[in-house]
């Protein structure tokens, strides 16, 4: 094996590792979020259950209509090379 | 020399021990982690919800370079006992193709793709877990799917955090050529987080990685390269890995006289080299009791993959090579409008309301390095870059009960 495979075989390497933490921070950077958010006693939810009516409203959802969403989906996926992290249907608030 | 190569192969070990170690702390880290948040997880006694007992019938249309793809798409849910909710869904594709790729290297065609899918959705305290299957058939393509996902609302309920798992095999074929079958397998990712801001507003985050293995390429797509004065096709070869991973965010705000304006933002990257981005901005406007209309505007904008090229040197000038335009660089700007009728059905004991629905969207895709080679009397590799427009429509009748 000549200095230029070793060379490679470790860039490749390299990459995949960097590629790896990469991927570890973001989880653990959501990890942090979702920990500090729900383990902090002295963070209490703001927004009272009593004043959620215009979250529950139906015009707020991202995807109102799953079937039409669905399709539109697949019509941009087919055309483009860009795929995933397109949200799914529903509601956002806990209240669909 | 020897106790030079010696080192070398040492080294090289050493290496390789250091990285299968990390990658194994990596993975014990990331689910020790997803144990600790679980234990963190709240036990809950308000309860999340499962989504509404609707169903729907929808006519979808795309029109547009040559191409016509129309159908009919079902959609039924139904809830058991408030904590299981079945879905199943019926979608059909009747594809009547003259494209720039189909005119130019083939013959025009007409096919019929089916695909049928549910899930099963079970509720448990703030806990959403689902599972689904899906296949897809047509003449030349299989493809099966199964996933799971779940969701925990937390703090509250202000906060909604999402995951999931999908994998994919699909098997590709080749009209005229019944020895044909080749496998392509895909894995997908997925985590979000929705958090709901003020009272009137909330933001969301998604990430997904896709992986995939095996047949990547269109069987029927051609590469073109330079051949004396002119030109002449061989058959497109794609690389069997594919990776790519995509985030987004996205935010909603409910304006102060029932109206809500929303806002995306998504980036792409995969190993093939692609880039891409896309931003929407859309507005609900509910009118009179019964009247809700929606605009969109959408922009995508992709940068081409390593190994594509309008016109290679020659023929095998490289080891891939692709000239399929969505692996281009293209962009497209959309504007989308819809309509919808809703009406409570006050005295019906079964059924809640229904609603009648309209929506089109106008997309315009410009090239900026597929050219086209229909336009005669242009040198070859000065032709004019390829644009085509497309309206999608979709007319939906949805029922709750």
């Amino acid at each position: 094996m000549n200095k230029m495979m070793i060379f490679k075989i470790q860039t490749i390497k390299a990459l995949k590792l960097k590629n790896m933490i990469s991927k570890v921070l973001t989880v653990f950077t959501l990890l942090a979020s979702v920990s500090i958010l729900n383990g902090c006693s002295s963070i209490e939810p703001w927004v009272k259950p009593y004043e959620r009516q215009n979250l529950a409203d139906p015009i707020t959802f991202f995807g109102r209509d799953p079937v039409s969403d669905n399709y539109m989906h697949h019509v941009r996926q087919s055309r483009e090379s860009a795929r995933g992290a397109e949200g799914s249907a529903g509601g956002g608030c806990g209240c669909n | 020399m020897k106790v030079q190569e010696a080192l070398k192969v040492v080294l090289e070990v050493v290496v390789v021990v250091i990285n299968q170690f990390v990658a194994m702390i990596c993975k014990k880290v990331i689910f020790t982690a997803l144990l600790v948040l679980l234990a963190l997880m709240p036990n809950v006694s308000e309860s999340a919800v499962l989504p509404e007992d609707r169903s729907d019938i929808l006519y979808h249309r795309f029109d547009g370079g040559g191409v016509v793809i129309d159908g009919p798409s079902i959609l039924i849910r139904k809830s058991i006992k408030d904590t299981v909710s079945i879905s199943a869904n019926y979608y059909v594709d009747n594809v009547s193709s003259a494209s720039i790729d189909v005119v130019t290297t083939a013959s025009a065609y007409t096919e019929e793709r089916k695909e049928q899918s549910m899930s099963v959705e079970y509720l448990r305290d703030k806990t959403v877990l689902s599972v689904n299957y899906g296949q897809s058939t047509e003449n030349d393509y299989d493809a099966k799917s199964a996933g799971f996902n779940f969701t925990q609302d937390f703090f509250g309920d202000l906060t909604t955090l999402s995951g999931g798992y999908s994998q994919g095999w699909d098997v590709v074929g080749k009209s005229g050529d019944e020895s044909f079958a080749e496998e392509a397998n895909r894995k997908q990712y997925r985590v979000g987080l929705s958090q709901v801001v003020t009272k009137n507003s909330l933001v969301g985050l998604s990430w997904e990685t896709i992986t995939d293995e095996g047949f990547l390429n269109n069987p029927y797509r051609s590469v073109r390269y330079r051949d004396g004065a002119g030109f002449s096709f061989q058959s497109e070869l794609y690389p069997e890995t594919r990776t790519s991973d995509a985030f987004s965010i996205r935010g909603m705000y409910y304006l102060p006289y029932r109206a809500a304006i929303k806002a995306e933002y998504r980036v792409f990257s995969d190993t093939w080299g692609i880039e891409a981005k896309n931003y929407e901005l859309g507005y609900t406007h509910p009118y009179g009791e019964h009247w809700i209309f929606d605009v969109k505007l959408r922009h995508y904008e992709q940068t081409k993959a390593n190994f594509y090229s309008d016109l290679f040197s020659r023929i095998d000038a490289q080891n891939f090579r692709a000239r399929d335009k969505e692996m281009s660089t293209f962009s497209n700007d959309s504007v989308g409008l819809s309509v919808s009728y809703e009406y409570e059905l006050l005295n019906s004991t079964f059924f809640d309301r229904f609603s009648i629905n309209l929506a089109f969207d106008y997309i315009d895709f410009k090239f900026e390095d597929f050219r086209d080679i229909r336009v005669n009397g242009a040198a070859v590799g000065e032709e004019p870059f390829y644009t085509y427009d497309a309206l999608v429509t979709r007319m939906f009748f949805s029922v709750w009960y």
